[in-house]
């Protein structure tokens, strides 16, 4: 393909795109060139998969055929966002975002809203669009989306996710146009450092530095890789970059080559996310057809192909020289640095390894250059970070702020708050290797550098909500199960440490905590952090050093006590009855599944039946007489 | 047994594990992609499968169980018909998915990593499926269920049982 080939190409579905992007009058004004009356985006990302957006997508097409329509266009696109209210469907020109869809639901948007002189069914929107006076707000105005600023997520949920069209269309392959004719490889070098962009995978490493460091190691083989190996349970923004812009990555990935004289390119993906494998699969393949990929694109003379590694489930993998350990087909074991991956990385060569996330970035910066994106952000870190927000929050799902936005913003504006009326205890952010931002800290500025002083981290940007309900000490012995589990062995300061640092946290979760367990702990943690060979050993005493920080008195609690503040562990807990409340339906007893519960002699004034009450040397703590009692009269301590 | 040592699987599994390591074995970095193959082929990783996979790649046999014993998501053990998987990611976790695996056990009879004796069911737990919005969440083959809990076990895993009568 030619400059003007693609250019034109360009053009070609530009006012498609056009109609989903602008405010509703311009959009019904552009619908009328595009040959669609409407066009109906349906999520086909895997939360919305999962809450089995496919057959809302087959019944669409169904009802459609039923009804004669023809001139409404169906488009499977990524994440939107919103996960938790999935599965989500969006009608343009107007914006209508219809939520939760069942294929009941699906045949009255049909039949009331795309048959022609349709309205919106406003019952079935997103309830958040919808005002007490029932006028109806663009999709974009509501909390979860006001304040977000979409720069790696620009074109998810906006755009046909296999359709290459449609991704050009959006200005994917724009700025592999701009540096193949008007760049040098300094030129493009110059432009991501001054940007300042730091890699979203974890540490913050400024991503143009490392490039320039591949540029200046000398060879004729190169190689350039994409870190798709999203391994930080909770995160799932790599997944949806790829299921959304596919094109993106493999765009970044060809200007990087460019840039530092590489000519082929991997992305290890997880084998967990099977239809963004697919999805990158289909853009590869697309990318070949067009032109885009391969031999001499754009007719500039540079050649630059990509293939897919796929992992099998090795949390170290997501470390640098352990995926290129795995890349080449080893035990994925992490290798000791220097020498550097810009100096000797995948099969001894000099390598760059940047995540999806940082990869999505390159388009807009060379598109709209440095300075912009410079002026987006705080002082050192720079741009937009994507979250993804799980746990004890209203509004599940993927939201991209800038750098610098509070944690308050996040949890209470976007993310809708903590349900069901309880009360914000902490997000824990970076997962595994990261930390605690307590309640006190919320109005932290979330970006690199402050989370590293509270004693977090970015990570790769889960953001998981914890209520009064989470006990700490228990989240760390979860994320110490983790890397325990996950270590992979080779040096000993992670493989002992992180089973010693387990078996102390499980110790203290059974109530058979010491004096001076703590300072072993500590101890031990320092240990672990100042020798351990990768980030994974190095990183995973983290999670307890941030609770212990900031919630010591929960497992002083634990140790001296021998009580669970949230009352969680269950070692530490007991069930009883208030003889007060309890009327003596003996609902709780007949649930019991170890008879622990019986009759007593007391009956409450007011009631016909004696009272019950557990035998505490039967009881296995597990809790269905508290879900059972009707009257609120099971109590857990 | 003595017979199965010697054998890898049919006679059309052991030809589709051959085509696997022909196309393949010239690719630097193969021997993960086989193995992915291979698992795909014959449902686990038994041990003639990976001689021969050693055989055919020219490398030793400890190399091949090295890999083969690494990954998790690579098993040496046979699973069963319907492989569940118990999400026990963050996400999944601080919503109670350990609650959803001990009733998934208590229900099977079985614990976690132990495959049912009728073979019918396999219980793994994984990290992060990515559905974090339907929190928590299992898998059972392909298909996620989302947004569980334990007293809504039983009925799924009753389809399964009922649908393989």
């Amino acid at each position: 393909m030619t400059v003007k080939e693609l250019d034109a190409l360009r053009a070609k579905k530009q006012q498609l795109i056009d109609v989903r992007r602008l405010v509703r009058e311009q959009a019904e004004e552009m619908a009328k060139h595009t040959g669609y009356r409407k066009q109906v985006l349906v999520c086909g990302g895997t939360g919305c998969t999962s809450s089995h957006s496919k057959q809302v997508i087959e019944h669409l097409e169904k009802t459609m055929a039923e009804c004669d329509i023809h001139d409404v266009l169906v488009v499977k696109t990524g994440c939107f966002g919103l996960c938790t209210l999935g599965p989500i469907m969006i009608v343009y020109p107007e914006g209508a975002f219809y939520a939760q869809m069942t294929p009941e639901h699906v045949e009255t948007v049909v039949k009331k809203h795309l048959i022609p002189g349709g309205e919106i069914v406003k019952e079935l929107l997103y309830q958040d669009t919808v005002h007490t006076d029932g006028s109806i707000t663009p999709f974009a105005e509501t909390p979860f989306y006001k304040k977000q600023m979409r720069i790696a997520l620009r074109n998810c949920g906006v755009i046909a996710a296999e359709d290459i069209e449609e991704a050009i269309a959006a200005g994917d392959y724009a700025a592999v146009e701009k540096v193949l004719t008007t760049m040098s490889p300094d030129d493009v070098i110059k432009e991501v450092l001054d940007s300042g962009l730091r890699g979203r995978g974890g540490a913050g490493f400024p991503t143009g530095r490392k490039w320039s460091f591949a540029k200046a190691s000398a060879g004729d083989v190169k190689y350039v890789c994409c870190n798709a190996d999203e391994g930080d349970p909770g995160a799932f923004m790599d997944r949806s970059v790829l299921e959304g812009d596919p094109h993106c990555v493999l765009e970044a990935m060809t200007i990087a080559g460019y840039a530092i004289g590489a000519h082929q390119g991997y992305i290890y993906v997880r084998a967990e996310y099977p239809i963004a494998v697919e999805r990158l699969k289909i853009a590869i393949k697309q990318a070949h057809e067009y032109g885009l990929l391969g031999k001499n694109i754009l007719d500039s003379g540079f050649d630059f192909d990509i293939d897919i590694r796929l992992g099998a489930g090795a949390f170290v993998c997501g470390e640098e020289t352990a995926l290129m350990t795995s890349i080449e087909g080893h035990r994925g074991e992490p290798r000791p640095r220097p020498p550097f991956p810009a100096v000797k990385g995948l099969f001894g060569k000099p390598t760059i390894l940047n995540n999806v996330e940082t990869w999505a970035n390159i388009n807009p910066i060379i598109m709209k250059g440095a300075k912009w994106y410079s002026s987006i952000g705080t002082e050192k870190s720079k741009g937009t970070k994507v979250f993804a927000l799980g746990g004890k929050i209203t509004n599940v799902g993927l939201v991209e702020v800038p750098m610098g936005t509070t944690l308050r913003e996040i949890i209470e504006e976007i993310g809708g708050g903590i349900p069901n009326g309880k009360k914000f205890k902490a997000a824990q952010t970076g997962g595994p290797s990261g930390g605690c931002i307590p309640a006190d800290l919320i109005d932290t500025p979330i970006d690199f550098d402050n989370l590293v002083a509270i004693g977090s981290m970015m990570g790769s940007g889960g953001l998981i909500v914890l209520d009064e309900d989470t006990c700490m000490v228990d989240l760390s012995k979860f994320y110490l199960e983790f890397t325990a589990d996950e270590s992979c062995g080779k040096c000993t300061p992670c493989r002992i440490g992180t089973r010693r640092l387990l078996d102390m946290l499980t110790k203290i979760t059974e109530g058979k905590g010491e004096e001076g367990d703590i300072e072993k702990i500590e101890a031990l943690a320092e240990h672990m952090k100042s020798s351990s060979l990768c980030a994974l050993g190095q990183s995973a005493p983290n999670p307890v050093l941030s609770t212990l920080h900031h919630f010591r008195n929960e497992y002083e609690d634990h140790i001296k006590n021998h009580h669970c503040t949230a009352g969680v562990c269950k070692a530490l807990l007991s069930y009883t009855i208030d003889k007060e409340k309890c009327i003596g339906c003996g609902l709780c007893a007949r649930n019991c599944p170890v008879s622990a519960i019986s009759k007593t002699d007391y009956t409450a004034p007011g009631h016909k039946l004696p009272s019950m009450a557990i035998d505490q040397t039967k009881c296995i703590k597990c809790g269905v007489c508290q879900s059972n009692c009707k009257f609120k009269a099971v109590e857990r301590k | 047994m003595e017979h199965c040592e010697a054998k890898c699987g049919t006679a059309e599994q052991e030809q589709a594990l051959e085509a696997v390591i022909e196309a393949s074995r010239s690719t630097p970095g193969c021997l993960m992609h086989i193995l992915q193959e291979a698992q795909a082929i014959y449902g686990y990783l038994p041990m003639p499968v990976q001689k021969k996979i050693a055989e055919g790649l020219g490398i030793s046999l400890s190399e091949v169980y090295g890999v083969a014993t690494f990954y998790s998501q690579f098993s040496l053990k046979p699973k069963g018909k319907h492989r569940i998987s118990v999400c026990l990611g963050t996400a999944c976790y601080v919503k109670g998915s350990d609650k959803i695996l001990e009733e998934v056990e208590k229900e099977l009879g079985i614990k976690c990593g132990e495959c049912t004796e009728d073979g019918l069911f396999s219980i793994d737990s994984c990290r992060c499926v990515g559905a974090c919005g339907l929190a928590p969440v299992m898998m059972v083959g392909e298909e996620v269920y989302g947004k569980l809990t334990p007293d809504k076990v039983k009925g799924i895993l009753d389809q399964y049982k009922e649908a393989s009568k």
